[in-house]
């Protein structure tokens, strides 16, 4: 199994090759060569896959050691990598869709100033990301989890000499450390409670801990995954990261990055396990409520990336709906299925923008599907996906979240349900308004008045684009992405159906999961599919009466909606205002008060050595008189202790 | 001249150079061969600064090299002092040229061997070159001088020479304010060591007892263990005072700031080095040696100061408006985390601190060699100045990221193998500092993200395009700084084989001679994979 060491290695290879050379490869070849490495990773991760498969089920868990990381007392980390199913699963999506992705970028980043630089960041990524889920250890992942935010962060900034993107790539940041505070505690707590941040040793010793212990690990844990993956209350940075070019948004910040917290959770599940019921409700509760919130926020944006943001958002709520749930396979699935279609919804929001020459704004397209035949074909389909219509992939893993929900608790079932209609509904606003409908995006020329937006935007995309403002199919780089991911969005349901052994997901999944399953009957299960098929319907089709011939209905989009319920402008008042006004205070308090001592004492002694030096007079009758006075006085106090 | 003493330092070891080395004096020829070069560049004419640059930094480049051959030939998995030299001084009193160096003073010696050179060769100065480099290399050998002194009174006239030379360097070529940074460095230093001499003379008197003489000696002090549990307490307090300055911890930091803006770029590198690793050092080598019940008792008043150091120096660095100032109140918070590991006396929080000494002296150095070469270009370190300087400066800006990355302590880099294990190991025995401490770690990245942006993002104005990105000359200086940036982030077993064994001797004392024992962690018996 030692193809299972290039999984990370190439690109990481990739990675260190364009830091030094990257510029003198400069474009396309800077871009192959990041895709290359990429693209052999995913053909490790197959041959690691088809290796593990022969393995007999209770032997497909192997450790692959490197070498000692961090030793000291009793803590002892090894970089090691951990081949099972559930990160060989991880694997095979993130080096799949990752190399479409890194693909499509090619041909998205033509012309950019800074183009083997997106590589660089884009092949660090990767390499991050393998890391996290192939870690052996919960430190390894921590490394993979740190190192996806740093590219994070680096590359929603990208556009840097954008006042908004460099915000924004701070933003996401410093959110996720809020995260991180979380994940450095569960590793503290399970570091003191079992000895080791081993996950096969978390596993073994998970039955011995506490259960309020175990507990104090899953709450910490969901903020870190509440950090990552943009759920209640830490969701505010994954909206303003759409400021970073559509191939990032789509890889890390719908595809991959963000599920990490998922994953994290499904990994420790012998810890959620233990852990008292309540704290499995507050998983769940938080993924249903932050999966309605963001879903309502939906419906309301104008932004073609902003709705896919809130969206990813919701999905992801969906998931950890499932794995408050306790169905860890459900979480599984819909992250494979939702990396297809997200992925796929990006990459055509992508094509789009770059078609319209930068234009985000949904008011302004519409009638697309003429001009970007496959762009239009492929993003339908990405659709009819999300929306959960069968037999679509998102259909089978929606529904497998909706079973546990209704398992768990019906509230949360219906929590479930009016997101999956809101889903089809604004997923339905958001095609008809691109692709469908009268050509808006022809105003702005015809009235001659020069179009703000692209003034903003990058220079060098804007320009290589900009020989004629008609819309235009992106080129082959792009569609061919676009259409592999279309495909996986059609049949990706078949890797778990819900029909008697259909369910390979699932089975192959039983080593890291257990072989659990909804205590559904049949009749009720076919109940729930058909109710939630007609609340996809029922959402479309009012999606349809309503957009189809109007683009504008501000009844529909209220203000509140628009903002997002005002918890970012919340935030921004609490922290961003309370809080330096506390680190002024603290520097104010510094600045008076603690130097204020220093130098207030430092002036006492010169004033007192001014008023002191007046008695240096020089005179020796002056001193001759202190002389005697001081003989007196210890001579007087010299009589009195003898007479006492 | 010194070739020789090199090719006399390779020489292979015998087994007996571990414990008292009749041999080659290496330890004692680290710190004389600055002075030597010292006084070289003194007899070198004022009108040649070229020659003096060069002598200077083949000094510290000797000295480097000699401390680099420590290392090597530095017996691993050893927990006491190798290389011991021992000399004696004065006989009345029990002093001796004692030196000796263990894994928590080792990579502090080759910190200082591997930043000296850089700071010379590194940034420019401006006028009278000649005495500049002479400091310099005074400076390097009290440096490792006062961190391989095993004699309280050596360790002593160490520690308190090095702030004339500092005292100079700030008040010589630093910027605007430096008068004032200067003087306020020295009185604030020496006040601490004030009460540290008090407390030395008081400790080695009052120990010297029948038949055990008056002695100055570390080791010898440290096995005494006779002094009754308050006056102990006492004299740890005044040690621990003098430390903290040096340190420097909530609330006696006020220094730090001013002395740091003011200093020229080397001596800012230096300062926060390997200057304020005197203090951690300190406490370390001396607080928990000597006092080991005493350190045990007064551990909660330590860790909390070092807490609210952390937390508030990072509030502080926040809004600071001086790219430099706040690069300082950084190191406030950095050097808290120390602190914390220091007294959590557990093996993985303390190997922690001291790895973190080395960290933060690599990262923080960095940081302010950076800053040193942004001044270069635009003559204003104030941040609302700055802006879009990623546009011209790519590469500038890429090693910045990297450092910045590094002193946020994401994994992979130095920065956070250290802080990691001082929370983790703190987490264990000092369970609530921790938690608060690991929020301090937010911060960190919040005050140097937000003035990153403000200083590297952006659409750069008029003042700001069109600088020059770094020479082939800095980019030599910074690599070998980022070099070690990633190698301790992801190798840094080496470096930890050598100090776990010192520190784990170091709390089995501190058990033997107190009531504290390290606890257990609940550890599964290692599965084998």
């Amino acid at each position: 199994m030692n193809a299972a060491y290039f999984i990370p290695a190439l690109p990481l290879a990739g990675f260190l090759i364009l830091v030094f050379f990257g510029r003198r490869m400069g474009e396309p070849g800077a871009g192959w060569l990041a895709t290359s490495a990429i693209g052999g990773s995913f053909l490790a991760t197959l041959v690691t896959f088809a290796d593990l498969w022969s393995q007999p089920a209770d032997a497909r868990s192997v450790t692959k050691g490197m070498f000692t990381w961090v030793a000291s007392g009793a803590l002892n980390v090894e970089a090691a990598l951990l081949i099972d199913p559930l990160s060989i699963t991880m694997c095979l999506f993130v080096t799949g869709v990752g190399t479409l992705i890194h693909l499509y970028s090619i041909g998205y980043m033509h012309g950019d100033e800074r183009y083997s630089r997106f590589f660089v960041y884009l092949n660090l990524f990767a390499f991050s990301m393998l890391m996290l889920v192939l870690g052996d250890n919960m430190l390894v992942t921590f490394l993979g989890w740190e190192g996806v935010g740093a590219c994070s962060y680096l590359l929603i900034s990208f556009w840097f000499e954008r006042e908004s993107a460099a915000v924004a790539g701070k933003k996401a940041f410093v959110t996720n450390r809020v995260g991180d505070f979380g994940f450095m505690v569960a590793m503290f707590l399970v570091f003191s409670a079992t000895g080791s941040l081993a996950y096969v040793d978390i596993g073994n010793a998970a039955h011995d801990l506490a259960s309020v212990t175990a507990g104090g690990i899953a709450l910490m844990l969901l903020l870190g995954a509440c950090g990552k993956s943009a759920q209640l209350p830490l969701y505010v940075w994954l909206p303003d990261a759409m400021e970073g070019p559509t191939p990032v948004s789509a890889l890390i910040h719908a595809a991959t990055m963000v599920t990490a917290g998922v994953y994290l959770m499904a990994r420790m599940n012998p810890v959620l396990h233990v852990a008292p019921g309540e704290v499995m409700t507050v998983i769940a509760v938080i993924g249903a409520a932050t999966a309605l919130f963001a879903a309502t926020v939906a419906c309301a944006q104008d932004d073609i990336k902003r709705v896919l943001a809130y969206s990813t958002i919701s999905q992801l709520g969906f998931m950890f709906l499932a794995v408050g749930s306790g169905a860890y396979v459900a979480a599984i699935f819909h992250m494979v299925t939702h990396a297809f279609f997200k992925a796929l919804l990006f990459l055509g929001s992508g094509s789009v923008i770059h078609g319209l020459h930068e234009e985000q704004d949904m008011k302004r397209m519409g009638g697309m599907r003429r001009f970007m035949p496959i762009t239009a074909f492929t993003f339908i389909i990405g659709w009819l996906a999300i929306a959960g219509i069968p037999p679509f992939a998102g259909f089978w893993s929606k529904d497998d979240i909706l079973l546990a929900a209704w398992d768990k608790s019906p509230v949360l079932w219906a929590v479930g349900l009016v997101t999956a209609l809101l889903t089809a509904y604004y997923m339905t606003r958001q095609v008809i308004l691109v692709f469908f409908g009268e050509k808006r995006w022809r105003r702005p020329a015809e009235a001659g008045t020069p179009d703000k937006d692209e003034l903003t935007a990058p220079e060098p995309v804007a320009e290589a684009h900009g020989h004629s403002r008609d819309p235009h199919e992106s080129p082959r780089t792009m569609t061919i992405p676009l259409v592999a991911l279309a495909a996986l969005s059609v049949v990706g349901g078949a890797l778990n159906l819900p029909f008697g052994a259909a369910n390979y997901l699932g089975q192959w999944l039983v080593p890291v999961f257990g072989d659990h399953h909804a205590d559904v009957g049949d009749s009720t299960k076919v109940m729930l599919a058909v109710v939630a098929i007609i609340a996809s319907v029922l959402g479309l089709l009012i999606a349809r009466a309503l957009w189809m011939r109007r683009a504008e209905r501000p009844d529909l989009e209220p203000a509140v909606l628009k903002r997002a319920w005002g918890i970012d402008g919340l935030y921004a008042t609490l922290f961003g205002t309370g809080g330096g006004l506390v680190a002024a205070g603290s520097a104010a308090f510094d600045k008076q008060v603690i130097d204020g001592a220093v130098n207030g004492s430092g002036n006492v002694v010169r004033l007192g050595g001014t008023y002191l030096r007046r008695l240096q007079t020089g005179y020796v009758r002056n001193y001759a008189l202190g002389i005697a006075a001081g003989t007196v006085l210890i001579l007087g106090w010299a009589l009195l202790r003898v007479a006492a | 001249m010194n070739v020789a003493l090199l090719a006399a330092a390779l020489q292979p070891h015998g087994e007996s150079s571990t414990a008292h080395d009749p041999g080659f004096p290496l330890l004692t020829s680290i710190v004389v061969v600055p002075v030597v070069f010292a006084l070289c560049v003194a007899l070198i004419p004022r009108s040649r600064p070229e020659v003096v640059k060069l002598v200077g930094f083949l000094g510290a480049l000797s000295t480097g090299l000699l401390a680099v051959v420590c290392a090597i030939q530095f017996e691993s998995g050893e927990a006491g002092f190798q290389f011991v030299s021992k000399h004696e001084w004065i006989r009345e009193f029990g002093v001796s040229w004692h030196l000796g160096v263990d894994g928590i003073s080792l990579f502090l010696v080759l910190l200082t061997g591997v930043l000296f050179p850089i700071a010379l060769a590194g940034p420019k100065i401006h006028r009278d070159v000649k005495s500049y480099v002479a400091w310099m290399l005074v400076l390097e050998a009290e440096r490792p001088g006062s961190f391989l002194a095993l004699d309280l009174f050596v360790f002593f006239l160490f520690f308190e020479l090095t702030l004339v030379p500092m005292y100079f360097i700030i008040g010589g070529w630093g910027y605007e304010n430096r008068v004032y940074a200067s003087l306020k460095f020295f009185l604030y230093t020496l006040f601490g060591s004030a009460f540290m001499l008090v407390g030395m003379i008081a400790l080695v008197f009052l120990t010297a007892t029948g038949d055990a003489p008056v002695t100055f000696d570390l080791v010898e002090l440290a096995e005494r263990q006779t002094l009754a549990a308050s006056t102990a307490r006492w004299i740890f307090l005044s040690f621990a005072i003098a430390f903290a300055v040096k340190v420097p911890l909530f609330p006696v930091h006020t220094w730090l700031p001013d002395a740091h803006t003011e200093a020229p770029t080397a001596g800012s590198v230096i300062l926060a080095g390997v200057l304020l690793k005197l203090g951690t050092y300190g406490i370390v080598r001396f607080g928990l040696y000597l006092f080991p019940q005493a350190s045990v008792d007064l551990a909660p008043l330590l860790l909390t100061l070092a807490v609210i150091g952390m937390i508030y120096g990072a509030l502080v660095a926040t809004v600071q408006k001086d790219l430099k100032r706040l690069v300082a109140y950084s190191s406030v918070a950095h050097l808290g985390f120390i602190v914390l590991g220091t007294f959590a006396f557990t093996t993985t929080g303390l190997s922690g601190g001291v790895l973190q000494m080395v960290n933060h002296g690599l990262s923080t150095g960095a940081l302010f060699l950076l800053v040193g070469m942004i001044y270069e270009r635009r003559h204003t370190r104030q941040i609302a100045e700055l802006r879009g300087l990623q546009k011209s400066m790519p590469m500038l800006a890429a090693v910045f990221t990297v450092v910045m990355l590094s002193s946020i302590g994401l994994p992979g880099l130095n920065g956070f193998v250290g802080e990691f294990m001082i929370l983790i190991g703190s987490f264990v025995t000092a369970r609530w500092w921790a938690v608060v401490g690991t929020a301090g770690v937010i911060l960190a990245a919040l005050y140097l993200l937000w003035a990153y942006q403000r200083v590297f993002h952006g659409a750069p104005d008029e003042a700001n395009s069109g600088l020059p990105d770094m020479t082939w000359g800095e980019r030599a200086v910074m690599a070998p700084l980022i070099v070690l940036i990633v190698f301790l982030g992801v190798y840094p077993k080496p470096v930890l084989d050598r100090i776990n064994p010192s520190v784990e001797r170091l709390i089995g004392h501190v058990e033997q001679h107190s009531d504290y024992r390290q606890p257990t962690v609940a550890a599964e018996p290692e599965s084998s994979h």
